[in-house]
């Protein structure tokens, strides 16, 4: 570097620095000088990745898409799996898929009545897509979700309009998933609600004391200890003669965990809204249930959406569970379709067809979440 | 209009009250009246479930306490930290399984912590490669269902050939559908005493640490710790190794019939287990280590480079310190969800404490002891790991004057 002094003197007749052209500045050239090859530790990492990455996508592919089986002779009990057999290891059985679609999808439910499951597969979807519209966040919704759900049962159950009556223990596959989750819910949220109300009653200890117990019990525990005392412990709780089926009860040990959990999230929203706002409403002179109602809760709910959204994706996977007391949800109808001894063994293929199914649904509820938290916070801003 | 009207309301007291007069109006006696009516709803419900379960236990015929503990359990357990044989109580049994339940959660808490935080950097990266890989980890793991994974995993491992035609990626680690077999020293005395003085060095090497620290706060210059620890953590352990006469045989894994004897045995069902859980926690840390790093202000990236730390430096000593503090509260569930996703292990067949609890509800049919058991024991776990991390989380937190 020159000294100053002689970069003063030279100064006026000086010969321009000599720059870059633009090109290398700009341009996709300059991206990848930035962003991959900065530097020699940078680019080797760049190198080494790109083999790692190019190398496993090519063998992946080989094993998904050039080697794989599409299809074998003969279906259900008299199937040839051999050809899947000879391919083991260096291609995909996709012929599984294709042989054990339906079953996965919809488990035992009738075969010519399974349209009565995609039906409500599909409204499920759509009432998701409506609830996620803000353009549709006002009472009606309240009212199209009574409408879908009972619907729903109707086209479940059957026995009405003509439609044959299937009995609950034939349900399964992605329906059972979606009515765990939905229901669930539909029932844990408002229930969390009024625990986390509970839980912040100053005036009344007792109230407050039975909220914080039952959080803390619920959270302290694993899913499955709820489901083995719903499916083992429930049925001693009950007077006799009176029973209630393993899918209910299941459905009402994850009400309970879930609620537990959302209270948590609720509970935090109330704590984010500033104490103005009470004294506000009190000055007002509501009562108690329309401070909380009209002024507390429409904030206290609108800050707590995102973490929210982000436990119904916890409990829409926390729902494969109930596999582990014989519910045959999604996930438990992929592992019983390789049960057979022709298909024995073909696990991955079974795992990675309703892999793809989650993750659509939970990758859209985490997607949405994270767009929705920034349009929030955009409001927020001003 | 001066007249000095008092409608401040600390001014309008109502007269003291004489005697109790029960008011509707009074907040105080409908707060109360509710707490009573509600507690009352909710004992009400509990005498109700226990009157039936006690009718009902006696209807079946169903023996109740703990009595059944003392009783031999003849339940066979495929690993075990304890030695354990199914003559053994099925106390014994139900300790093995909160072993197990504690080695998976404790080596799977320190190897996601481990990858979770490497993740959770790379996303951060200024390389868009690896910011990008690491950005499809953490989105394709966390929106599958851990059970979903786990199964996949014990598939994947299923899938490998036998015995016979094992893997072998290199020297003595043979891979098979029967775990993972690798070559293992055979353990002596000279090992324990070496690794006691292992521990030695350590607690030594920080001590020496601490007062290097305290001598660079008073004097600004930090002695030299590096020389110190070579001689400490290897010098000392190997010096007291040879002392002892150096024993050194290595167990290898032979391949004898259908199956390896010898050498060290990772099992399918821990692999699996410990794979996914991993690998899953890992996506959730990383995206906590990343909220951390990026809650630390952008001028303390500037501060440090301006003291001309590399970008490693300043990562490790200015950044990472203060991002902490933001990590560790979410971290803490984190190491919760850990421990009690350990309990998915009853679907892939390792004896955790849920499984082996399963069993004994199976065996004696004491459903009630059995899932009390279960939950006391991850609520005591549950309750000691965040007692543990709110210490910690004290002693990080940022002193203020």
């Amino acid at each position: 570097m020159t000294p100053p002094s002689a970069e003063a003197a030279t100064l006026g007749a000086a010969p321009a620095i000599e720059r870059r052209p633009p090109s290398f500045a700009l341009g996709p050239i300059a991206w990848l000088r930035a962003n991959l090859f900065s530097s020699w530790l940078s680019t080797a990492v760049t190198l080494l990745l790109a083999y790692f990455l190019v190398s496993w996508t090519l063998s992946f592919l080989n094993w998904a898409v050039v080697n794989a089986i599409w299809d074998v002779p003969g279906t259900g009990q008299q199937v040839d799996t051999s050809a899947c057999r000879a391919a083991r290891g260096e291609g995909a059985c996709w012929a599984l898929i294709g042989e054990k679609y339906r079953f996965i999808l919809f488990g035992l439910y009738p075969f010519d009545e399974q349209w009565r499951p995609a039906l409500v597969v599909v409204i499920f979807v759509a009432l998701y897509v409506i609830s996620a519209m803000r353009r549709f966040w006002r009472k009606e919704l309240a009212l199209i979700w009574l409408a879908a759900l009972t619907a729903i049962g109707v086209l479940m159950w059957g026995g009405v309009f003509g439609l044959p009556y299937v009995e609950q223990e034939r349900w399964g596959g992605l329906v059972i998933t979606l009515i765990l989750a939905t229901f669930g819910i539909a029932f844990a949220f408002p229930l969390s609600i009024l625990v986390a109300l509970g839980r912040r009653q100053t005036s009344m200890p007792a109230v407050k004391a039975l909220c914080v117990v039952y959080i803390e019990l619920i959270r302290g525990v694993p899913l499955i200890s709820l489901l083995f005392m719903a499916s083992v412990m429930f049925p001693l709780f009950l007077p006799e003669g009176m029973n209630i089926d393993k899918l209910l009860r299941a459905q009402i040990a994850i009400i309970l965990f879930a609620a537990a959990y959302l209270a948590e999230v609720v509970r935090g929203g109330l704590q984010a809204i500033p104490k103005g706002q009470y004294e506000a409403a009190d000055a007002l002179g509501l009562t108690y249930w329309q401070k909380t109602g009209l002024i507390i809760l429409p904030q206290a709910l609108k800050i707590s959406i995102p973490p929210l959204v982000n436990t119904f994706i916890g409990m829409f996977k926390d729902t494969s569970l109930v596999l582990i007391i014989g519910i045959y949800d999604l996930l438990n109808t992929a592992k019983t379709s390789i049960i057979e001894p022709a298909w024995q063994g073909f696990g991955v293929e079974a795992y990675l067809f309703v892999a793809a199914i989650y993750f659509v649904f939970c990758f859209a509820m985490s997607k949405y979440s994270q767009d929705l938290e920034r349009e929030l916070d955009k409001g927020r801003r001003r | 209009m001066q007249t000095p009207t008092t409608t401040d309301p600390r001014f309008l007291r109502a007269p003291p009250r004489r005697g109790i007069a029960l008011s509707w109006r009074d907040p105080t006696v409908r707060a109360v009246f509710w707490q009573v009516v509600i507690l009352g709803l909710v004992g009400l419900g509990i005498w109700w479930l226990v009157d039936n379960t006690m009718r009902n236990l006696e209807v079946r015929k169903i023996a109740t306490g703990f009595g059944f503990l003392e009783r031999e359990a003849g339940l066979p357990i495929g690993e075990s930290l304890i030695p354990y044989s199914p003559a053994d109580t099925y106390f014994r049994a139900l300790t093995v399984g909160v072993l197990n339940t504690l080695r998976v959660a404790i080596i799977g808490a320190v190897l996601a912590t481990i990858l979770g935080t490497v993740i959770g950097i790379a996303r951060l990266s200024r390389n868009w490669l690896v910011a990008k890989c690491a950005a499809v980890y953490v989105e394709v793991l966390r929106d599958l269902p851990l059970l979903l994974q786990l199964l996949f995993w014990y598939a994947l491992l299923q899938g490998l050939p036998g015995p016979r035609q094992a893997l072998n990626p290199f020297g003595s680690v043979y891979l098979s559908n029967r775990g993972i077999k690798f070559p293992w020293i055979e353990w002596q005395e000279a090992h324990t005493a070496a690794l006691i003085a292992l521990v030695v060095g350590a607690i030594v090497t920080w001590g020496l640490s601490r007062l290097f620290t305290a001598r660079q706060m008073a004097t600004g210059v930090r002695p030299r710790l590096w020389p110190w620890a070579i001689v400490l953590l290897v010098g000392l352990p190997l010096g007291v190794w040879w002392a002892m006469g150096a024993p050194f045989t290595v167990d290898r894994p032979v391949l004898r019939g259908f199956n390896f004897r010898g050498g060290g045995t990772i099992t399918p069902e821990f692999a699996a287990l410990l794979f996914g859980l991993v690998l899953y926690t890992a996506a959730f840390i990383a995206e906590i280590v990343r909220a951390g790093i990026l809650a630390v202000h952008q001028g303390q990236w500037e501060a440090a480079a301006a003291l001309g730390l590399s970008r490693g430096q300043q990562l490790r000593l200015v950044i990472l310190p203060q991002a902490l503090r933001v990590i560790i509260p979410p971290m803490t569930s984190q190491y919760l969800n850990i421990t009690k996703n350990s309990s998915l292990a009853v679907a892939i067949g390792y004896q955790d404490i849920v499984s082996i609890a399963n069993t004994t509800i199976n065996q004696t049919g004491q459903a009630i002891e059995g899932i009390a058991i279960i939950m006391m024991v991850y609520l005591t776990i549950s309750l000691s790991i965040s007692l543990f991390m709110n210490w910690y989380n004290a002693r990080i937190a940022l002193k203020e004057r």
